[in-house]
Formats: structure tokens, sequence, C-alpha cells
């Protein structure tokens, strides 16, 4: 009988052993350094702001209501923040029948290598010039690239800062939008 | 008899929770170290929360912080007292640099920051640093942020100001 138990409890120390070894190191697992993700836990309303484009346009932000819109923070000095540009432009040829608008913010403090990189990446999109300002109403834009998911009501739906997997933005974009 | 196997089978959970967690602790990234570095040697690197505590020294203790990148982030906020440098990438920058040092001794305890982005992206923290080493300085620290200024210095709770 004392046999019968010892038996029982070895698989039961395993299973026990195994739950805290799979259980504790995945309590402290981290995200990748660069990337973050700061959803908001309840949407919130995009705060609305008002630039011009670099062709001269007056852009509003909640002009953009009933569409979807992906703001972008981005700089020319930021490696990552170029790279996911030509996939914006893709993105914007895409998904733009179904309502997407793509909507640039650039922080650089000048505007002449803001203008070269629009035509040397063939950008689709508006871009505008930011600042203190704007970044403060965004929550503190200090680190680049950020882009934000808003949704056709104006609300913030998925925030991502840093260096981000395209492929799970577009997931976040797409299931935002409207079925073909 | 329950009770004991009850007992038994909790001291085997909270030892096998301890090991999982000195497990978990040696997979974690270390608490942030200074890295070694291609062209500002280890020992010129500072932590953020080195710089803290400095901030509120006078005298020769207390450094001239120079922020060499964005001046919007440099706007949106900075430690208190830090000043803009010109942002390191630009020769324009540099030569603000150079401007603003210029009456300065060598000796003089500078500390350069950017954090624009994550470190090793950095384009402007190197070119600024080589300036300084170039022109003599000898008593430069640059602020290692790991990954940006928003996630390093403001979301820890240092203190900052804002403004130009």
């Amino acid at each position: 009988m004392g046999s019968g138990r010892r038996h029982r409890a070895i698989p039961r120390s395993f299973f026990l052993f195994a739950i805290g070894m799979a259980v504790v190191p995945a309590l402290g697992a981290r995200p990748s350094p660069g990337a973050d993700a700061r959803t908001p836990a309840a949407p919130r309303s995009a705060p609305d702001f008002s630039r011009a484009s670099l062709d001269h346009r007056e852009i509003r932000l909640s002009a953009y209501r009933g569409k979807v819109v992906l703001l972008n923070f981005w700089a020319t000095w930021c490696e990552p923040c170029v790279a996911e540009m030509p996939r914006f432009a893709q993105w914007q040829r895409k998904y733009g029948p179904r309502g997407l608008r793509i909507l640039g913010v650039s922080m650089d403090d000048d505007e002449a290598p803001v203008r070269r990189a629009y035509r040397k990446y063939g950008l689709n999109y508006p871009v505008v010039m930011g600042d203190e300002k704007l970044g403060e109403l965004y929550g503190g834009v200090l680190g680049l690239p950020m882009t934000f998911l808003i949704d056709g009501s104006g609300r913030i739906r998925f925030q991502h800062e840093g260096a981000t997997d395209p492929d799970l933005i577009e997931r976040e974009m797409r299931a935002l939008l409207p079925r073909p | 008899m329950r009770l004991s196997t009850a007992l038994r089978n909790a001291g085997l959970v909270v030892l096998c929770v301890a090991f999982g967690q000195a497990l978990a602790g040696q997979s974690a990234p270390p608490a942030q170290a200074v890295p070694a570095d291609d062209s500002i040697p280890s020992a010129q690197l500072m932590l953020p929360e080195q710089l803290v505590p400095l901030l509120g020294k006078t005298g020769a203790d207390k450094p001239l912080v120079l922020q060499v990148g964005p001046h919007v982030f440099y706007a949106e906020a900075h430690p208190p007292g830090a000043e803009y440098g010109g942002a390191g990438n630009q020769e324009s920058g540099l030569q603000a640099l150079r401007d603003r040092v210029k009456s300065l001794p060598h000796d003089r305890f500078v500390v350069l920051y950017c954090g624009c982005c994550p470190w090793k992206k950095c384009p402007n923290v190197h070119p600024a640093y080589q300036q300084l080493a170039s022109l003599g300085f000898h008593n430069v620290k640059v602020l290692y942020i790991a990954d940006n200024f928003g996630k390093d210095w403001v979301a820890k709770g240092y203190p900052v100001e804002k403004g130009r």
C-alpha cells in the first residue's frame, strides 16, 4: 500500500514540477527589446489635430472619420521607420479602396530631408511635420516609429512603439477594415 | 493523511516555483548594463540612474548635459538643466556643439545624450562624442539609453523639463 502511494506520488511530483517550470518562466517572459505594444485596454479617442501636408493641403484627422487610419510618427534618421515605409505605401494601394488612410507625421526638425525621403520612397499618402505639441497630444512621442491604428469611429484601437512586425500591424488593420 | 499529502504537495509547489523563478532570472536579460562600444570607451558611458543624482549637484560635480539628437524630442522632454547641443548626425549640429563648448576648459564634465532610437541605431551620440574628443575634451560621458528617452528616462519617473 505504501509502495502504491509512492508510485502515485512520483508522477504527481513530476506534474507539479512541470507546472512550476512551465508557468513561472512564462510569467517572467518579456517582450523583445525595441518593440512595445501599448494597445489601450479601452479604446480612447484619437486627439484631433490639423497640419499642412508637404504639398500644402490642410490635413485634419477628424476629416478621416469613417475611415481606418494608420497614423505613423516617423523620422528620416530613424532606420526602422524608413524600413517600414515601402510597406505602408503598398498597404495604401491595396487597402485604400476598403477605407484605409495612412497619415505620416515626421518628427524631423527640418522639412528638406522629409521631402527628399517622400520622393525617394515613393510615398502615396500625406505626410505632415510634427512637433512637440503633437507628440505630447499623443502621450509623448519620444521613441520612433510609433504607430496608431484608429477605427472609423476615431478611437485608437492599437498602438505600437519601436520596430514592429509589419504582419502584426497588417492583421490588426485588416480586422478594423470592412470585409471586401 | 490527506493533510500531510496536501502539505507535501504544497511544499513541492513552493520549491518548484522557487526553482522556476531562479531559472527565469537566469534567462531574463540582466538589469541594464553598460555595453562595450566600438567608438565610445565603456568607461565613458553612464546609465540614466547614475546621471539623476548628478543633476542636483553644484560646481564642478554638476555636468553640462547636452542633448545631441532631434530638437523636437528635446522640446518634448529633457533632464532639468540640459541644453540642446545640436544633432550629432548633421554638420550644422556639430557646428552648434563646437560653438557651445568653445569657451569651456577641456576638463569640463560634459554628458551627452540622445535617446532618439535604440542605442545601436542612434546616429547622433557617436559623432558628437568623437567631435568633443577630437577637440581635446577628456571628461565627457555619454548617457547609455538602451531604447529611447521615453522608455529609459521619462517612463522611469526621472525628472524632466519641457520646452526649447
